[in-house]
């Protein structure tokens, strides 16, 4: 390791690191604004200058930028030499020259990266006497506010949003000081990344528009360690909360999840915790079908009334936490236990984690994924359905780039030598989809082909791999499997994609199979497999392979097996067609619901218990990678709502069960599953428990400077009650604690001295970019790489496109497509109408174009009339007709999650016509277009 | 014995002479004492020279209370200013030091003269915006926040606010 000495000090530091990166490491201040740890360096905005010396008899020295000097044995340095410090405070005056008096009326202010380094520099007066130059601010969408006077031109914006996220509507316009960051003319930023500008830039060019319109600063936020539910990719966040309200979402770091980004559905599709239709009081339904509102005794008894008798079923829900769900498991019988999939995702995702468990590949974290050097996609559109990993596969496609950078000797943060270096040349990246994908940008081919025939294209790589090729693919498949199966064996990380998103198992088997067939050759592959929700794959481990769906529940139920239903945090109605779920919530005599909003399933109940959302309780999720990780509340709860776990617990206490005579505390419930269920043996490492103390003191979910404390409930009583006590957790509803050094699981803010803005997060990281002083967060449950293999698979028949029958295909939506997020306001603007998409010869052959009216029906063919019933409407969805040239032959695309899509299932043969009278349809969500129902709502 | 009596008597011829000065008690309230006007007590929330709530809601009066008195939540008004949706003191709290004046940026909060705040319920003390806002500018006259900051609202246009020039035309084709 090189020794370099800076002011006179000698220091051991790492070698290939800039001298930038080693002064922060090293805990030394030296301010900048260009570099960013993700993003590498340019050396554009010139704030990063020392003085180095040639050698101990050098005086003089020269200005060089730490940023862009290598650290080299010797090397002698100087940060506070007066040089060095009188050129930073010149540069820093220069970028001030524009900069308007905005800091009161920004939403930065406070956490703002330019007034740190200003004041860091100790630049006071501004001595030019010139006009300040001024621009024109743009419409960026709902999500995003543009206020381009801040701007410093650091280049850090389109450097994240072209180079890093592959965004193409962001730029640097105008040159010298006319220079303008932002889009050739008003609109939405189209990258489902856009969010992160808001923490990349340095100041208050991209603000968070929600947050502008309703704003607290950052010392004012309480904030806890959280993670994301809008997927199943588990990132962790950091939600900020004042007066009762969710403000913002901000990343939380952690170098094996999401590092330092997040997408836009995880960060502005929070809102839903404080939406209107969130349930306050348990509301119990009287004889005229409407509900009345109870307290929580009455509920508690009501509950035990209902499930003593002992013939209970419970649904439980792959978005709640693994402690609800034990609970309800606990309480209803391990047999009469659904893990709430529908019964068209059950199968799939224990299919998932089967290959999981059984492959010989390694299951990869965000930082391996980025290591790939070559990539197969099958059948998943993951910018869609897990986006954060598409991100990690925006920059895994640029390990051709750093392969040629090491043959010329640049070193890895030399971004924009390496960038110019490659031009496009990228590591190859394969998709084989139903339709584009978003990735296809910087993907070496991408091939739109039926879910049966992406499976057969698996199979035959899968073979060619193994060396046994199986010629049984048309002429053109044929050479795809060849170019797929060169890169994937050429490869020294290859990693295989797939998921449930396409609704397809053979799919997902193919890919299992790849993977498999590379480890067979003795290379380290890697296989990911996306799941939908966040704790979907911790349902799987909860249950194991053979839970009981909800068709067999209710056959069950329907034999007289149970009479009471409980159902957590779950709307049923999304997870199969209305008349199903009738049906079924039909077969028992009272259902009980546990949810936060109200929604089509707790407006049938006959009980329904307001639950907390994920930022008011505490819980474990489990994320796709198998990952363990827990969320604190940031909040309490207010009026009657409870955890859902509080809940079941409370009630299983009426009910005097033994089982949980010896619960009281989360923490329990975590352990009593831990040593319950084998497969989840490691969740208790996921954090540290309640009795957990950082030397000696609780760590505080408010920052030291939290304002108001006397006054925010003056108006209520001049009498300010004690701060409430966080009994299930070692943080603390105060500003008195200890946020230093504690476990990487329970970072609730990055502040330090000096460092007000986001970029503190290097004094909280063993070294910068690397992981968390306390550690990175969460356990891993799979162990990865000891499978025995996935074992034989055979391909399905190849998919024939018939005339006048069409294959569905799940078309995912980022915005839409999961139940919660898009309650959000803002989000809830860029939520598209429900669709159908179809290739343009498909569209000539049923004469309508885009934005006609699509009339989707059972499939009728000769031959097959499986599940058709003549005589009776067999009209499953009338949608919006979308033309996709890029869709598979014989196939067309429902976007998943909108609404008007409810009767429709993944891979179910229709057909279509067009739909006479059609008005486009307004934006919606499932569920949005009901009408009260006989049961009413509770809002 | 004799120094004793002397020195008794003298006390005694001391305090008489005390008679005939001037008394420093005043008769408040029937006399009011003269309170300069930077004087600290009852604090008022000011508006501009325009007739404007000067407030902005920018949170830096109450991050720099000490006692944490002060709470209010940021809005959006229509022409595009920013204000306090509330704005409350909780001057059962208050410990009148002036700091919230000190760190004002755009002279909103102000401390006036008045000490006059007894009541007999607590709760009284609490004062919401309602009780805060006074319809002039209090100490400072001329200052006017948007006039000066570069945030386009109605009526102030981007590059109309002090020392701004027009706005950059980007798509310009002159060097």
């Amino acid at each position: 390791m090189p020794v370099i000495q800076v002011d006179g000090q000698e220091y051991e530091v790492e070698a290939g690191k800039n001298l930038l990166e080693a002064c922060l490491s090293l805990g030394l201040d030296l301010p900048y604004f260009c570099w960013h740890p993700a993003m590498g360096s340019i050396g554009a905005c010139r704030q990063c200058a020392v003085v180095q010396y040639l050698n101990a008899e050098d005086e003089r020295g020269r200005i060089v930028m730490g940023c862009m000097t290598p650290v080299t044995d010797g090397a002698i340095f100087s940060l506070s030499g007066d040089k060095a410090r009188g050129f930073r405070q010149a540069i820093v005056e220069s970028l001030m020259l524009n900069h308007p008096h905005d800091c009161p009326v920004c939403a930065e202010g406070g956490e703002c990266h330019l007034q740190d380094m200003t004041v860091m520099v100790g630049h006071r007066d501004r001595h030019y006497r010139g006009r300040k130059n001024t621009h024109r601010n743009q419409y960026l969408g709902p999500l995003i506010n543009h206020e381009m006077n801040r701007c410093i031109t650091c280049y850090r914006c389109t450097r994240y949003y072209r180079d890093y996220a592959g965004g193409t509507d962001l730029a640097a316009l105008a040159s010298r000081d006319h220079v303008y960051f932002g889009r050739h003319s008003d609109g939405v930023l189209q990258s489902e990344f856009a969010g992160n500008l808001l923490e990349v830039c340095p100041t208050g060019v991209f603000t968070d528009k929600s947050l502008v319109h309703n704003y607290t600063r950052k010392w004012d936020l309480q904030s806890a360690p959280s993670v994301c539910v809008g997927c199943a990719m588990g990132c962790n966040t950091l939600p900020g909360e004042r007066y009762g309200k969710i403000k913002r979402v901000h990343n939380r770091f952690n170098a094996e999840v999401n590092g330092y980004f997040l997408c836009d559905r995880g960060r502005f599709g929070a809102g839903f915790v404080h939406d209107e239709r969130r349930l306050q009081y348990p509301g119990l339904r009287n004889n005229d079908g409407r509900y009345d509102a109870i307290n929580h005794h009455e509920a508690l008894q009501y509950m035990d009334r209902a499930c003593a008798p002992g013939k209970v079923a419970g649904i439980g829900s792959p978005r709640a936490s693994v402690e609800a769900n034990f609970l309800l498991r606990t309480l209803v019988g391990e047999e009469n236990f659904a893990p709430g999939f529908s019964d068209a995702e059950q199968p799939l995702v224990e299919l998932v984690l089967r290959l999981q468990q059984d492959s010989r590949a390694l299951v990869p974290d965000i930082t391996t994924i980025e290591s790939a050097d070559a990539v197969l996609i099958l059948g998943e559109d993951l910018t869609n359905t897990a986006p954060r990993i598409a991100l990690a596969l925006r920059q895994s496609v640029r390990n051709k780039a750093y392969e040629m950078a090491a043959e010329l000797r640049l070193e890895t943060w030399q971004d924009g030598a390496i960038r110019n270096l490659a031009q496009d040349q990228r590591s190859p990246l394969y998709i084989a989809a139903v339709a584009d994908t978003p990735l296809d940008d910087v993907a070496t081919n991408r091939i739109s082909l039926a879910p049966d025939d992406i499976a057969r294209l698996g199979n035959a790589i899968a073979a060619n791999i193994a060396g046994q090729p199986n010629a049984d693919l048309e002429q053109p498949l044929q050479e795809q499997v060849e170019m797929i199966t060169t890169a994937l064996a050429g490869a020294q990380r290859p990693l295989v994609l797939s998921g449930t998103g396409c609704g397809s198992t053979a799919v997902l088997a193919a890919a299992g199979q790849v993977a498999d067939a590379l480890c067979g050759n003795g290379v380290p592959a890697m296989l990911c497999l996306a799941v939908p929700e966040a704790n979907s794959l911790g349902q799987a481990l909860l249950t194991g392979c053979d839970a009981p769906g909800l068709a067999q529940l209710q056959q069950r139920a329907a034999s007289g097996e149970f009479d009471t239903l409980v159902v957590l945090e779950n709307d049923l109605y999304r997870r199969g067609s209305s008349a199903q779920i009738d049906q079924l919530l039909g077969a028992f005599q009272q259902v009980l619901v546990l949810d936060g909003l109200d929604n089509q399933t707790t407006s049938s109940a006959t009980l329904a218990l307001p639950a907390a959302s994920f930022a008011e309780s505490n819980g474990t999720l489990i994320s796709l990678e198998g990952r363990a990780q827990h969320h604190y509340p940031v909040f309490q709860p207010h009026a009657e709502r409870r955890p859902s776990w509080t809940w079941l617990l409370a009630c299983m206490k009426e009910m005097q069960r033994e089982e949980v005579r010896s619960l009281h505390h989360f923490d329990d419930i975590t352990r009593a599953c831990a040593a319950t269920i084998p497969a989840l043996a490691g969740i208790t490492a996921a954090a540290p428990d309640h009795h957990f103390r950082n030397a000696g003191v609780r760590i505080p979910r408010q920052t030291h400077r939290y304002s108001g404390r006397t006054a925010m409930r003056a108006d209520i009583s001049v009498h300010e009650p004690r701060q409430p006590v966080d009994e299930e957790s070692p943080l603390a509803f105060s500003m008195e604690g200890l946020n230093r050094d504690q476990p990487g699981a329970l970072l609730p803010y990055v502040w330090a001295p000096g460092w007000n803005s986001n970029q503190s997060l290097h004094k909280f990281q063993a070294e910068v970019g690397g992981p968390l002083k306390g550690g990175t967060a969460g356990a891993r449950l799979l162990q990865s790489g000891i499978g025995a293999g996935p074992g034989t698979f055979t391909a399905p028949a190849p998919f024939k496109a018939e005339p006048g029958r069409w294959q569905l295909v799940p078309r995912q939506r980022i915005f839409g497509s999961d139940e919660l997020s898009a309650l959000s306001p803002g989000l809830a603007e860029l939520v598209q109408p429900g669709f159908i998409e179809i290739c343009a010869a498909d569209a000539q052959l049923l004469g309508v174009t885009e934005g006609d009216g699509l009339v989707v029906t059972k499939g009728i063919t000769k031959g097959a009339t499986e599940g058709v019933t003549t005589g009776v409407d067999n009209t499953l969805a009338t949608l919006e007709a979308r033309i996709n040239d890029s869709m598979a032959v014989g196939c067309a695309g429902f976007s998943v999650g909108l609404a008007g899509v409810q009767n429709l299932r993944p891979l179910a043969p229709v057909s279509l016509r067009r739909a006479e009278g059609w008005q486009r349809r307004s934006p919606e969500l499932i569920g949005s277009d009901r009408d009260a129902g006989p049961g009413g709502t509770h809002v | 014995m004799l120094k004793a009596m002397i020195s008794q008597l003298r006390t005694i011829w001391t305090i008489l002479q005390h008679t005939f000065t001037k008394a420093e008690t005043v008769q408040y309230p029937e006399q009011m004492p003269y309170l300069a006007p930077r004087y600290r007590g009852r604090i008022v929330l000011t508006k501009d020279p325009d007739g404007e709530e000067r407030c902005v809601a920018c949170n830096l009066c109450a991050v720099a209370c000490p006692v944490d008195c002060i709470a209010l939540q940021q809005g959006v008004k229509e022409d595009g200013r920013w204000y306090p949706e509330f704005f409350r003191i909780n001057f059962s709290r208050c410990v009148m030091c002036g700091m919230c004046e000190e760190a004002c940026p755009t002279n909103a909060i102000q401390l006036t003269p008045d000490f006059e705040m007894c009541e007999y319920d607590r709760n009284n003390m609490v004062y919401e915006k309602e009780h805060l806002q006074i319809n002039g500018t209090g100490k400072y006259h001329d200052y006017n926040f948007y006039r000066v900051t570069g945030l386009a609202i109605t009526g102030k246009d981007k590059g109309q606010a002090q020392n701004e020039a027009e706005p950059i035309d980007v798509k310009g084709l002159l060097p």
